[in-house]
């Protein structure tokens, strides 16, 4: 197994000390890849911060993944005991005893039974070590710990010039060895072996806050390379030691332009049209009652509705409840569970320490490598520790869940009040996306709404929506603005037939406008036909006095000419008065 | 290492070691761990010949074994420091670590007294 190595590299690699990869989770970014190859290495800590299970862990790595062998010289342990202890993590120590990979050789000197009687030297344990490296021909070494023989040989002079010898020894032989040794008071070991070993020094430490114990692991001197020099946090897991370096880690993971939906097509449309990016970090903030967990799940369905695996991390709700709950506003999530594409994960917070959990998700993320992770809510989480060490915590997942382009979705109990962005103003800078969700009081209801107050790389609305949670899922709905903000519920319902009714009436009042021209246009047009009636009766009527003139005026004449031949008058002059009478009878 | 002087203490031994190991059982036995024929090693085999002779007159069931030549004998009787001169009988088992300069507690550890009697 290659460690990743996503820690800083040192500008000229080229020159730098050989080093013996660990295997231990972490321990290796932190020391650039591994402890000084060829050289001892002093692992010192109080009783019970794990050092014999680091140095036992380094031997068991090394042998099953770097194929190199390795002697245990146990002085405080016999070899069952060791692999009883170590058989919890899952070394099979006696296995790879028998298969030669390891030796284990029990040092036991009973302090009653010895007696000096003269010069002496530690000759005897020099050749059972060179026995034991030669007869598998191991390349790595733990003596732990060596310090015992302080108690159990009476000359520390003999001891101390002796285990100069050893050390000395131990580089010639070209092993790399881990020695570990008990804390002194004001040293860093009982009896200053440190002044012994000085190519690299490993504190282990193991400290109780807030009554939740917690170990740190230090690497106090690298000589020749660089390191990490601050205390990390590390633990004891059923895997062995995970060391949970933050700043080893860089800001350098890669990023995707890929768009994943949400599960809630609305939403969607708030987030540029087309989702959050994959492998970015959402949270999700809201007070009790907001309906965090249902997005969550919604998220989770559609998720796993395009066929990517999703890991749901509970710490309020056990995994048949949360698909209870789930099912009353119609999402299936058991099918989703039982075809391995979601799983849940479900803790109490209060269970185990920050790191415990923080190194439960690690192993649960490792094992099942889920595309999107969802911790609801991380909240219970921060409670844990202080809030450097929760937004550390946070900090290492992001970058753990960053690293792998996991999409990872928190959310977060808010206390409520305007005060609650401020709360998190921590941990939001972590964050690529924020959603709110808030609660809206109101005409004596009390009704959801969401915005997104953060979209790191997208277009997103700077709408507030309602949203509704129904039989069928999640609906955002549109929202009224009115006099007094954003109305939701039944105002926004009141406010909607409002518009409906004005609607109607505009409406109403375009078809009586349209009526009222439409009989206008009637009532001219009848009085046209009116007057076109009177006027062609007049007409008539003027035709017919006319022709009557006409008439009696032919009459006239003919009278008077028959009348003018009755007098004898002249008949020309007669016919021509006539016409005169004519035309002043037209003028009449 | 190998030390020229070792093959000739262990074969000088078993000669003596032979019909002493058929004898009663309550007789001491004794085993030196040496390393290599130093100076030190070289001291304690002498010393302890010394006493084998002189005090027990002989009667003593003594192995002088070099850890260079049989490591794996050094891990089995848990030897740290050499030389180491192992009373196995009479109980208790004890360790005498050095080149046996000061070998009053080993009188101790023998039973003997002072005076070179063997109370047993």
């Amino acid at each position: 197994m290659k460690t990743k190595t996503i820690g800083r590299k040192p500008a000229t690699p080229s020159t730098q000390l050989p080093k013996s990869p660990t295997g231990i989770q972490g321990l290796d970014e932190i020391t650039g890849g591994g402890l000084p190859r060829g050289r001892p290495t002093l692992v010192c800590g109080g009783a019970g911060c794990g050092k014999t299970l680091l140095a036992t862990e380094f031997l068991v790595r090394g042998a099953v993944l770097f194929n190199e062998p390795g002697v245990l010289m146990a002085f405080e342990e016999t070899e069952k005991e060791l692999s009883a202890n170590v058989a919890s993590l899952g070394f099979d120590l006696e296995g790879l005893v028998r298969r030669k990979r390891i030796v284990v050789d029990y040092v036991h000197v009973e302090r009653s039974e010895v007696q000096e009687s003269g010069e002496y030297d530690l000759e005897g344990l020099f050749v059972r070590l060179g026995h034991a490296i030669d007869s598998i021909g191991a390349k790595r070494v733990v003596l732990d710990t060596l310090e015992v023989l302080f108690s159990s040989l009476p000359n520390e002079a003999v001891l101390r010039s002796e285990l100069r010898r050893l050390f000395r020894w131990l580089k010639e032989k070209g092993v790399t060895a881990v020695i570990t040794a008990e804390r002194g008071r004001e040293s860093l070991t009982r009896h200053g072996l440190e002044e012994y070993v000085s190519d690299c020094v490993i504190l282990l430490d193991h400290r109780v806050n807030d009554q939740i114990a917690t170990r740190h692991l230090r690497v106090v001197k690298y000589r020749g390379a660089l390191h990490g020099t601050n205390e990390f946090p590390f633990l004891i897991g059923d895997d062995g030691i995970s060391v949970l370096p933050i700043t080893s880690l860089a800001l350098n993971h890669q990023v995707s332009t890929e768009r994943i939906a949400t599960g809630i097509p609305r939403l969607d449309a708030m987030l540029g049209g087309k989702g959050f990016f994959r492998g970015s970090s959402i949270l999700l903030t809201g007070t009790a009652g907001t309906g965090k967990t249902i997005i969550s799940c919604n998220l989770a369905q559609a998720a796993a509705a395009r066929g990517e695996r999703v890991l749901f991390f509970s710490f309020e709700e056990s995994p048949n409840q949360i698909i209870r709950n789930m099912h009353s506003i119609g999402l299936q999530l058991e099918p989703l569970v039982k075809r391995g594409l979601l799983r849940f994960h479900s803790q109490r917070p209060s269970l185990c320490g920050l790191e415990m959990h923080l190194a439960t998700m690690f192993r649960e993320i490792a094992d099942f490598k889920p595309h999107v992770v969802i911790v609801d809510p991380i909240t219970s989480l921060m409670d844990l520790g202080t809030a450097s060490e929760g937004k550390g915590m946070v900090t290492r997942l992001i970058d753990y869940l960053k690293a792998g382009q996991i999409t990872s979705l928190f959310t977060s109990l808010t206390q409520g009040g305007h005060v609650l962005q401020q709360s998190e103003a921590g941990m939001s800078s972590l964050m690529d996306a924020w959603i709110l969700l808030q609660d809206y009081e109101g005409n004596g209801e009390r009704n959801r709404v969401l915005y997104v107050l953060k979209a790191r790389g997208m277009k997103h609305s700077n709408q507030i929506r309602e949203f509704l949670i129904s039989d069928h899922g999640i609906d955002v709905v549109d929202a009224y603005i009115g006099a007094s903000g954003v109305l939701t519920g039944s105002a926004r319902v009141a406010q909607g037939d409002l518009e409906k009714a004005a609607v109607l009436a505009s409406q109403q009042e375009a078809a009586q406008l349209k009526r009222e021209v439409e009989r206008k246009r009637k009532a001219l047009e009848r009085q046209i036909t009116d007057l076109r009636a009177d006027y062609e009766t007049e007409a008539l009527e003027l035709r017919r006095i006319a022709e009557q003139v006409g008439t009696r005026t032919l009459l006239l004449g003919t009278e008077r000419a028959a009348s003018g031949l009755l007098r004898q008058a002249d008949i020309k002059v007669a016919v021509a008065s006539q016409g005169k009478r004519r035309n002043g009878s037209g003028a009449r | 290492m190998k030390s020229p002087k070792s093959p000739s203490t262990r074969c000088a031994t078993p000669a003596k070691r032979k019909p002493l190991a058929k004898q009663p059982a309550d007789e001491p036995i004794l085993r030196l761990f040496v390393a290599g024929a130093t100076a030190r090693s070289s001291e304690a085999i002498m010393r302890v010949r010394q006493l084998c002779e002189t005090e027990l007159q002989g009667r003593c069931n003594l192995e002088v074994i070099d850890i260079y030549q049989q490591p794996a004998s050094a891990r089995d009787n848990q030897i740290v420091a050499t030389p180491t001169l192992i009373i196995e009988f009479p109980l208790p088992l004890r360790r005498f670590i050095g080149n046996l300069t000061n070998i009053t507690g080993l009188f101790v550890g023998l039973n003997l007294d002072k005076g070179a009697k063997l109370i047993v």
